[in-house]
């Protein structure tokens, strides 16, 4: 048997979760032939409303609709999941600071890395290349150790 | 673009739907679950990211050798294989800095406001100020690079 001490929440809700998410980005891609990641959409949206050259290669340009509907798709899914099982909203308690801190490192390091955890992590890992597998071991690597200073240092949560 | 009709935006609307439940499903849309995996406290996560690799990596697979387009665009079947260049690397120490501190990406963020995680927007407002200022600067390097500067 498998570790209380390691997965004091079981391991259904993750096994299930995780095989809904490679489904989800396994219709688009049989359907489309498009490999969906989660973070090119930060730049293709900003092309929306901003003239820098960045954002307005034609990668970006001729994806960025579809990618607002992948994203209305995944905020809406989510919603679904917050009706039916999770009786209503939750909120975090993770402190602002942390979530804005974090979110302007995640944007930075995402595009400059060429993907995030579904675009490297999931389909990438998924193509066994190696670009996203030194990827996923570099930002794991690191956010562990970042994760557990904050910790360490007495932030909380 | 002339394949861009309603059948592929349905298409991508139901996989966008299947791939956010799937991140509030995990509970990976919390960003307290993140931080327990990160911090070693449940180990869960590593069945959330494994079971989606294994889902996509036998549906790529079979796709690439058996099938030869897609339906709706007629696009060829490829793998996810990108270039590697030092960016790769410090974009992740990056990326990972900022998950460890905030518990969140890009994915799991959108999924987050889906259920109801006002905060969130915090992160999210976080990710699209460091895309912006990162797409700033490199075309601003790329302009002097390549000699007399173009308006932005």
């Amino acid at each position: 048997m498998i570790g209380a001490e390691l997965f004091p929440n079981g391991i259904a809700r993750y096994l299930i979760g995780g095989l809904l998410i490679g489904g989800g980005a396994a219709v688009i891609y049989l359907a489309t032939g498009i490999i969906a990641g989660a973070s090119t959409f930060l730049e293709s949206t900003l092309s929306y409303v901003s003239g820098v050259p960045r954002f307005n290669r034609l990668p970006h340009v001729t994806s960025r609709d579809w990618r607002v509907v992948f994203t209305l798709g995944i905020v809406l899914g989510a919603g679904v999941y917050a009706l039916l099982w999770q009786g209503g909203a939750w909120t975090t308690e993770v402190q602002w600071w942390r979530l804005l801190g974090g979110g302007i490192l995640v944007g930075v390091g995402t595009r400059l890395g060429k993907g995030c955890t579904s675009g490297h992590g999931v389909c990438g890992v998924g193509s066994l290349s190696q670009t996203s597998i030194v990827n996923v071991a570099t930002f794991m690597a690191i956010a562990i150790g970042t994760a557990q200073l904050v910790q360490a240092v007495g932030v909380s949560p | 673009m002339s394949d861009r009709g309603p059948a592929f935006y349905l298409a991508i609307l139901v996989g966008g739907l299947i791939f956010g439940f799937g991140l509030a499903y995990s509970h990976m849309a919390r960003p307290e679950v993140v931080l327990a995996f990160l911090q070693f406290e449940d180990l869960g996560l590593l069945f959330v990211m494994g079971g989606a690799a294994v889902v996509t990596g036998i549906v790529f697979t079979l796709a690439t050798n058996t099938l030869d387009h897609a339906p709706i665009t007629g696009k060829e079947y490829v793998r996810r294989v990108k270039s590697f260049d030092r960016n790769v690397v410090v974009g992740g120490v990056v990326f990972g800095a900022g998950w460890g501190l905030s518990g969140i990406c890009p994915g799991a963020a959108y999924a987050s406001v889906g259920i109801g995680n006002w905060p969130i927007l915090w992160a999210v407002a976080g990710m699209f100020l460091g895309a912006y200022a990162q797409g700033r600067l490199r075309s601003r390097m790329a302009d002097s690079s390549a000699g007399p500067a173009t308006a932005d």
